[in-house]
């Protein structure tokens, strides 16, 4: 019987790395998506044949109490809303794994065995750190508290005594089979969760993309390590793979950033900009939506760079709108998309997809930047920093990031509030270029001023 | 030291590699249902929630394994859902040549 569990979820480990591989692709991704559902459908189902199973009451209860949660949530969420989302999910991930190692622990409490005294506290401290960690994340992104760095003296001092008192209860916990320690795994309960609030305090809102990322990443951590506890290879791969994912997604977007980990962690970037200094006293063009769409309509290419304002318009669709009109102008367009243009990994192109913009047409950087010489028009909306060729010069915050090369396009068209500079405080000089035509208000009224322009010829 | 630990050492490492090699072929295109759905796939905690809530132990233990359970469920469910109404928007231009 045994043998045939295992078997199983041998199964169950090849549909998900199936799953994930099909994922490589937009064409076969839904099918692999599908193809993970039926491996974790096929590794429960098999868990409940297990011998040491024999109460049903309360397994059923929590499947469909969790069943009920996940499906309205998943049914309700706004696409903006994902790194949320997802972060809460990742928070729920690693205070399940939390949970199910204390368990463990209260029903097998004289164990002896090295290896499970200290994988249960590491445990412990991995789920823990995800929970609360996500939640501050979750927090930060549905801006319940400030987005801003939260930071205060004597932070990393207390991030180190944090640690080292982990450590400590880890060598206690090894060090004194045979008694009740509980206490000492309350203990380890209580500190992880501190670590995961410092952890996320001093991060500031645009960074959250990689600290979603970095969490994702250890709630797999977590899965894997309960895996060791309850020795159960499911869990252990299952959760290898996830945390290789996350740590894969967690260095694209340092890269994007030009950053190292080590400095979106502790670095606190982003402290509140005084927005008027950086404005000079240099000339912008300033051009109206009449204007633009003239522009548009004798361009016979035109790149869109869309950035995450745009989707806090909610201007996506009347974006899309009015790209159609110039494509049935014979228009070509393609849209350029910043690995850090939302708030999560990708995030950008979802929210177009919703708006129903196809998805050979949203080109990621290293794959558009060869067009911008020969296209005519640039589209700039709601993206700042990610545009700014001061990111080419030394000695600025943008300094070394990869930046989408707009200022090699022949006409560029901006459409943007004010001056004020990005997240990186950096003053951009692109808005002072010959080339550029500023194009001020909010970006959906705008883009629809433009479409409606558009309409008439 | 026990011989199962190593073993469970050695799958825990290579499965590491096994997710670089597979999750560096995702396009960026998809990196935000990869992230949900991996996101999802983390949610196997059940597999240990179920064997703790079902052991027919009576206190404590039973009660955290039936958190455990809601927790990583919303997490299963909640995942693969959401990863599934974003693929589904993904489309591909439809050409009218």
């Amino acid at each position: 019987m045994s043998i045939l569990i295992n078997i199983a979820y041998l199964l169950s480990i090849s549909l998900f790395i199936f799953g994930l591989k099909f994922l490589g692709s937009p064409r076969t991704a839904r099918k692999g998506n599908l193809l993970s559902m039926l491996a974790m459908l096929i590794a429960v189902l098999v868990t409940l044949l297990d011998r040491q199973i024999v109460d049903f009451v309360y397994i059923i209860a929590g499947i469909i109490l969790g069943g009920l949660i996940g499906t309205v949530a998943a049914k309700k969420v706004q696409m903006t809303a994902m790194p949320q989302m997802v972060a809460v999910f990742n928070a729920f991930g690693g205070l399940a794994s939390a949970l199910v190692v204390i368990a463990q622990y209260l029903r097998f409490p004289d164990q002896t065995v090295l290896s499970n005294a200290v994988t249960i506290p590491l445990t412990l401290f991995i789920g823990m750190l995800t929970f609360s960690g996500s939640l501050m994340a979750f927090a930060k992104l549905q801006e319940l508290i400030k987005g801003s760095p939260i930071t205060f003296s004597g932070q990393k001092i207390l991030n180190f005594i944090l640690h080292l008192a982990i450590l400590m209860l880890i060598v206690l916990f090894v060090l004194n089979p045979g008694i009740d320690r509980l206490y000492l795994l309350l203990l380890v309960l209580f500190i992880s969760g501190l670590v995961g609030i410092t952890l996320v305090l001093p991060i500031g809102g645009a960074d959250m993309p990689v600290v979603v990322a970095l969490l994702n990443s250890y709630s797999g951590l977590a899965a894997a390590a309960s895996g060791f506890v309850i020795d159960n290879y499911v869990l252990i791969v299952s959760g290898a793979i996830v945390g290789a994912s996350g740590l894969i997604l967690t260095n694209l977007m340092c890269k994007a950033m030009n950053r190292s980990l080590m400095n979106v962690l502790f670095a606190a970037v982003g402290q509140e900009t005084d927005p008027g200094a950086a404005a000079g006293k240099r000339v912008v063009t300033r051009y109206t939506p009449v204007d633009a769409a003239m522009i548009l309509e004798n361009a016979q290419s035109v790149i869109i760079v869309p950035g995450y304002g745009l989707a806090v318009a909610q201007a996506q669709y009347a974006l899309q709108d009015m790209v159609e009109l110039l494509q049935k102008n014979g228009t070509s367009v393609l849209y350029a998309i910043h690995p850090v243009a939302g708030r999560m990994p990708g995030h950008m192109n979802v929210l177009l997809a919703e708006a129903n913009v196809p998805y050979d047409l949203l080109k990621d950087m290293d794959e558009i930047n060869e067009e911008f010489q020969t296209t005519d028009v640039v589209l700039v909306a709601g993206a700042n920093d990610v545009i700014n060729p001061a990111a080419r010069e030394k000695g600025n915050p943008l300094s070394g990031m990869p930046i989408l090369q707009v200022d090699q396009a022949q006409s560029i068209i901006v459409i943007k509030r004010s001056l004020s500079p990005g997240f990186a405080g950096v003053d951009n000089g692109l808005f002072y270029d010959q080339k550029t035509m500023m194009v001020f208000g909010d970006a959906k009224e705008m883009l629809l001023k433009i479409g409606a322009n558009l309409k008439k010829e | 030291m026990d011989g199962t630990i190593i073993i469970s050492i050695y799958v825990f490492v290579l499965a590491i590699f096994a997710g670089f090699e597979l999750i560096t072929r995702v396009p960026p295109l998809l990196h935000t249902p990869l992230m949900s759905g991996a996101n999802a796939i983390s949610g196997i905690t059940v597999v240990g929630a179920l064997i703790i809530a079902g052991a027919g132990d009576s206190g404590l233990s039973v009660i955290l394994g039936f958190l455990a359970i809601v927790f990583a469920t919303i997490n299963v469910v909640g995942g693969f859902l959401v990863t599934d109404r974003m693929l589904e928007m993904f489309k591909k231009e439809e050409r009218k040549k």
